[in-house]
């Protein structure tokens, strides 16, 4: 039964994990770039939903509603400064000038926050801790079906926009191909910003559930980067409920893993990853690569 | 590159492989590091020391160059060799072998992991095999951890030098990590001399259209990559050597990552003499600022945006756009014969 149970919180673990990759998967079907600093811009939203609502006294989620704005304009201001700069220079660049911005927000939330590890976990109460009980030895935490059920929203929502909206058609052409897409009207610039902007807000989206989950500090952002990452490449590239299904994996290969030893938590998704880039999917992967 | 509106009759262009620039510079290489050979005959123990760590960084620098300059390969998970080459000479001499020849043994070793590890992340490109890269470094990290009679996660001191005076173990790293720098220097040299540096450079500029025109990619790349995994293992294993005590999340950590790039992207990436300069200047910082803590960290990652972003060839580009010098003669030169050299023409 502790086996099923296993299986049930590596799920709930999921949903956090998909929520992470949601901004990378994005950002690399659009713009064909990974970002480096995206576990980071992660953690500085869970830094700024930390920071106003000690200060205004509310609850994460209300704060929440307000630091998603900042990051939707940091997001968009970010692709027209550096990101937009970095794709001029090559394939390479965007890696270098990316690694190089994590680094400068690690450090810099290092500087202002102390090396202190928080957690939004006891501001909101019986949320972070109550679950209900199915049998002895299974049991349903609320905050796990809360992400879940936010994750499945974010990229239901996602989905939605790019299959069925004039804004979503005219992200998938420029992901295609700018060039083309720029002939027809459809300003490769403007698109690249508004993609980047939704990734930042849904990475500060995840960085705060992180928060609320467990704990972080300056420095959980490149650990929270591999998994966002890991899930992507389990899932499968370029699709979204792939996304799901890869972040959902990956949080069953872990709980499965702590099942087992909790040193082998992290171990074994790292392993599953490896797994399957070996495998034949790993060749699919690379073989779609070439001719994108 | 387009010459002149008149095309030249046939034999007025010659290539050249070595100018006078280049044939000044590789002879001063090569009595620099003759003479540094007799630095710990002259200077203190510590200097030595100090100049170790120099010569570790300019091997890891030329070895990231080597993977992101040539082969246009990004990795933020080479620590997965420094930690490698140095666990490995942990293993070997706690199994009753001399340490430096296990430091040899160990950056070996890092070579074979290397090709193994390349049947996984070499299917990947770009940003996925940055990351790639980063979750192999973490995974063995982690394995690392696991296993008590390394020293688990707390570190793990190298035992078998205390038979050595410390001026006398101190000279002996140096000596054997600047016949690493050189022996790693050459290799790349002859590897960027032969043919297959200009296929190299192809592959950097594009790797679709050096394929569509016969350039073997795989191997090459696979060729880099176990060389790079062979010198950042030299370089793990040498870190060990000159500081005696190691832990799994320093020497695994992704900060070797950020100095490799800050080092190569501001001397000069896909540049032989960039990172050597790169790792020069990075030293010297490090030596005088490293105190400042994350002020230091975040002004080395500011630099690095900067320089990726406005100065993409680096410093060494400064020069060689002015001067139009290479100290090592792995390129190749068109100039007409019978005129003046295109250097001089070039700088009024």
């Amino acid at each position: 039964m502790s086996w099923i149970n296993a299986i049930v919180q590596g799920l709930f673990l999921g949903g956090l994990y998909a929520l992470f990759a949601c901004g990378l998967s994005l950002l690399f079907g659009v713009m064909r770039i990974i970002n480096l600093a995206h576990g980071d811009l992660a953690v500085l939203g869970a830094y700024g939903v930390w920071w106003v609502s000690t200060q205004a006294d509310v609850s994460p989620f209300l704060a929440l509603l307000a630091v998603l704005p900042v990051m939707l304009a940091l997001g968009y201001a970010l692709q027209r400064t550096v990101l937009a700069r970095s794709l001029r220079g090559g394939e390479l660049t965007p890696l270098l000038t990316t690694f190089g911005l994590a680094i400068v927000l690690q450090n810099a939330l290092l500087q202002i926050f102390s090396p202190d590890v928080r957690s939004l976990g006891p501001s909101v109460g019986s949320l972070s801790t109550g679950s209900w009980r199915i049998t002895d030895q299974l049991s349903v935490p609320y905050l796990g079906v809360l992400i879940l059920g936010v994750a499945v929203a974010v990229l239901g929502t996602l989905q939605f926009l790019l299959q069925r909206t004039g804004f979503g058609r005219e992200m998938r052409a420029t992901a295609q191909d700018p060039d083309t897409a720029a002939l027809v009207g459809v300003p490769a610039a403007s698109v690249y910003a508004r993609a980047a902007a939704i990734a930042v807000a849904v990475a500060a989206l995840a960085g705060t559930f992180l928060a609320v989950h467990s704990t972080f500090d300056a420095s959980s952002g490149p650990t929270q980067l591999i998994f966002a990452f890991e899930a992507v490449v389990i899932g499968g590239l370029g699709s979204l409920w792939g996304t799901l299904t890869g972040g959902v994996v990956l949080g069953i290969a872990q709980t499965l893993g702590a099942q087992i030893d909790p040193q082998y938590s992290i171990l074994a998704g790292h392993l599953v990853f490896l797994v399957i880039l070996a495998g034949p999917r790993g060749r699919l992967i690379a073989a779609r690569r070439a001719h994108a | 590159m387009t010459t002149t509106a008149a095309p030249a009759p046939p034999g007025a262009w010659s290539v050249q492989r070595a100018g006078l620039a280049s044939r000044i510079g590789s002879s001063a290489l090569v009595l620099v590091a003759i003479a540094l050979f007799a630095v710990p005959q002259v200077l203190s123990a510590n200097v030595v020391q100090q100049l170790t760590s120099l010569l570790i960084f300019l091997i890891l620098a030329v070895m990231w160059n080597a993977l992101a300059g040539y082969a246009g390969l990004v990795s933020v998970g080479q620590q997965t060799f420094i930690g490698f080459g140095a666990y490995g000479t942990i293993y070997l001499t706690q199994r009753g072998i001399q340490p430096y020849f296990a430091v040899v043994l160990a950056s070996l070793a890092s070579a074979v992991l290397a090709a193994v590890l390349s049947l996984i992340v070499l299917r990947l490109r770009g940003g996925q095999f940055a990351v790639g890269t980063w979750v192999v470094a973490e995974a063995i990290a982690l394995f690392v951890m696991l296993d008590q009679s390394l020293g688990g996660g707390t570190g793990v001191s190298l035992q078998g030098l205390s038979g050595y005076a410390p001026e006398v173990r101190r000279a002996f790293t140096y000596w054997l990590t600047l016949a690493f720098a050189v022996l790693l220097l050459v290799l790349l040299f002859l590897l960027l001399r032969h043919r297959t540096g200009a296929a190299l450079q192809a592959i950097r500029d594009d790797e679709d259209a050096a394929a569509s025109l016969g350039v073997r990619v795989r191997p090459l790349k696979l060729v880099l990559f176990v060389l790079a995994g062979f010198g950042c293992g030299a370089a793990g294993a040498l870190t060990l050597a000159n500081t005696l005590f190691i832990q799994p999340q320093s020497i695994f950590g992704v900060q070797w990552s950020a100095y490799m790039i800050f080092m190569v992207l501001v001397g000069g990436i896909g540049t032989f003499e960039g990172p050597i300069i790169g790792a020069v200047l990075f030293f010297a910082v490090q030596y005088f600022f490293a105190d400042q803590g994350t002020w230091y960290l975040i002004a080395l990652g500011l630099a690095a945006v900067a320089f990726a972003l406005f100065l993409p060839r680096g410093l060494w580009s400064l020069l060689n756009d002015r001067l139009h010098v290479q100290l090592l003669p792995v390129g190749y030169h068109l100039r007409r014969r019978g005129a003046r050299p295109q250097s001089s023409a070039r700088e009024t």
